[in-house]
């Protein structure tokens, strides 16, 4: 019995019960365009968060407090005051690998102009502070290193700020006041657009660093530095850098841990991706469950095809088939009706994942590799819960199959 | 001296049922020559359907030995008696045994899918003679629920003779027949036996067994007659028949 007769044995087999095998086929199809849904909804999010975190900025490394703890309690990172104006010259003077670096101070003030009023969330940062985020000005000028030694008293505004507190009327030159600190605008940032994490990145208001220390917030640190490592091979060296420079600063020796914390764009994007990827094996391993369904379903109606077909099999015994050849006839039909079923799933499962990626606006991602995966698995599938139906089939005594009524 | 197709010698088949050892067939032994058409009689219980299973190649004689075209078939293996069935036998049974849905030619053609040595051409070709020497090449593409019980028998005939046996086993192959298709279908095999075939017909039904030239009488495992006898011509005895009733 060569392959061809077989698959053509099958197939007329299958046709014979043509609901029964749809039905049948369905746990597959189900299962696997589920698997190449999830599969193809992983990746889509795992590159969504990559671009993401790319728009952040270019080669960003930041570098924060690191969490204080005191006798077990985590006290958060907000209260260190361990990154100063030394740090800050020291890096500027002394790196290698880092192109830009900015302090970054925040406070947060009801922003008040004529009759409108928004809170806002003031960065107070340096004129670096544009390249190392990618942010564009629209219009007016960036605050300059005079007005940061001035603790001047401008500030340039994102597009949101803008909307709220200018509808009508050009900002440049005019006045906001943040609780009693009237600040001048002198530009307007170009908008970002929307961000997946909820924040809006054009709520935003950017002021020299010096001005938000001394007169909002009356301290002498920072609350972090960004910074841009000169290439994106050499933010490893750059944070590497950056540690060996805030260490001597700091004056931390041996094996003392470090007080504050380096992370690098990579370093965040891998992390993500490692959660969105747990996220996608869970979701894909959800969806497997169904497969599982499926080739039981398979099982149970290649268990029925067998008894029903007990007499055909006794005949073929009798004019010469052998055991194998009943074997191979059963596992054939149970590997055609998953690998169908497989198919139909790969197409379905395409199709939903193309359409999640529309309604969801990801990226649309075709993985050749979940496809060929998915197949084979129809393929294993078939094999696995054909084995046992076809092996009782084989198994079956032709005197008893031909008098089985 | 003609050949000697089938030689039993002391064959004996005890089935265990329970406790109780039953004994189908006791030291049966006889042999079968080259054109000869036996039927093997017997009642129910007799040991007849043990006998047609070894000879069948089915099950193997608990003692004794068993030669089919100078083949000993006791100690072959399962596959090994799959491929003598293939190529030496040829099954009649008496409800025919169609695959349905699935046309006459495809049912003829049955056999030779199992046996590689034959090219694909050429299984057609054979399937195609079968059913011309049964009288049915112009059904060739219908299935059997669009065929009446003889030409299902037909068929069933053609599908045993493609693949050219040693010897043809019918087992009560008019059972289901009305006796004037019965008759039909035993001018056929005596056709078939004119042009040299070996048959071996078991039946119950004395009237049958009429038209072969060699009977065997088994009663409770043991071969109580074995004569030969000079058939009746099926095809006079159908021409006796009253004409068919036309509606």
């Amino acid at each position: 019995m060569n392959i061809l007769n077989l698959v053509k044995i099958a197939i007329t087999a299958l046709l014979r019960n043509k609901i029964r095998s749809l039905l049948t086929m369905l746990g597959i199809i189900i299962g696997i365009s589920s698997v190449i849904a999830m599969v193809s909804l992983g990746q889509a999010s795992t590159i969504n968060v990559k671009k993401e975190f790319s728009a952040m900025g270019s080669n960003l490394i930041m570098v924060m407090p690191s969490w204080q703890r005191r006798g077990g309690v985590n006290m958060g990172n907000t209260n260190s005051k361990c990154l100063t104006s030394k740090d800050y010259k020291l890096i500027s003077n002394n790196t290698r690998y880092i192109k830009y670096i900015s302090p970054m101070v925040n406070a947060s003030a009801q922003g008040i102009y004529g009759s409108k009023n928004h809170p806002c969330l003031i960065n107070g940062v340096s004129p670096d502070f544009l390249e190392i985020r990618n942010f564009e000005l629209e219009r007016g000028i960036m605050f300059d290193e005079q007005n940061i030694k001035e603790l001047a008293k401008v500030c340039v505004i994102g597009q949101t700020v803008l909307k709220e507190l200018f509808p009508s009327e050009d900002p440049i030159g005019k006045v906001i006041r943040f609780g009693n600190i009237p600040m001048k605008v002198i530009g307007i940032l170009k908008s970002k657009g929307s961000s997946q994490d909820g924040q809006d990145p054009d709520d935003i208001v950017f002021a020299p660093y010096t001005t938000i220390q001394r007169r909002f917030m009356a301290i002498n640190h920072y609350n972090m530095f960004y910074a841009s490592a000169t290439s994106e091979e050499e933010s490893e060296l750059a944070a590497t850098e950056l540690t060996y420079i805030l260490r001597n600063s700091h004056k931390i020796d041996g094996n003392k841990e470090d007080d504050f914390e380096i992370m690098t764009q990579e370093a965040i994007i891998s992390s993500i991706s490692k959660v969105t990827q747990a996220l996608t094996i869970l979701l894909s391993a959800i969806a497997s469950i169904s497969l599982v369904v499926g080739g039981i379903g398979i099982m149970n109606i290649m268990y029925v095809t067998v008894t029903e077909r007990t007499k055909e099999i006794g005949l073929r015994m009798a004019i010469g088939a052998q055991n194998k050849d009943i074997l191979l006839q059963f596992l054939a039909e149970s590997i055609i009706l998953s690998l169908i079923g497989g198919i139909i799933g790969i197409i379905f499962g395409l199709i939903l994942s193309y359409i999640l990626a529309i309604v969801l606006n990801w990226p649309y991602v075709l993985s050749i590799k979940a496809i060929f995966i998915s197949f084979f698995v129809c393929a294993a599938t078939g094999i696995f819960f054909g084995w046992y139906p076809a092996k009782k089939a084989a198994r079956l005594d032709p005197i008893a199959a031909l008098r089985y009524e | 001296m003609k050949n000697e197709i089938i030689k039993i010698d002391k064959l004996s088949r005890v089935f265990r049922v329970g406790s109780e050892d039953v004994h189908a067939l006791k030291h049966v032994s006889f042999s079968i020559y080259e054109g000869e058409f036996v039927s093997i009689m017997g009642t129910s219980g007799s040991g007849k359907s043990t006998l047609l299973n070894i000879l069948g190649c089915l099950d193997t004689p608990t003692s004794g030995e068993y030669s089919i075209d100078g083949v000993k078939i006791s100690t072959r293996s399962k596959s090994e008696l799959s491929k003598i069935r293939n190529t030496k036998i040829g099954f009649v049974f008496q409800n025919y045994n169609l695959l349905a849905r699935t046309t006459a030619i495809d049912n003829v053609m049955l056999p030779l899918l199992y046996n590689n040595k034959i090219p694909a051409k050429e299984k057609r070709d054979r399937a195609i003679e079968a059913l011309k020497a049964v009288g049915l090449e112009s059904r060739m593409n219908h299935m059997p629920n669009q065929l009446s019980g003889g030409q299902q028998q037909r068929v069933a005939i053609a599908r045993a003779l493609v693949n050219d046996p040693v010897i043809l086993l019918a087992d009560e192959a008019t059972g289901n027949l009305d006796t004037r298709t019965s008759y039909e279908i035993m001018t056929l095999f005596q056709d078939l036996h004119s042009q040299g075939k070996t048959i071996a017909f078991v039946t119950h039904e004395p009237d049958i067994s009429a038209f072969t030239d060699r009977i065997i009488l088994l009663r409770d495992g043991h071969i109580i007659k074995d004569t030969e006898v000079t058939p009746i011509s099926a095809k006079e005895a159908l021409e006796k028949l009253p004409p068919p009733e036309v509606d």
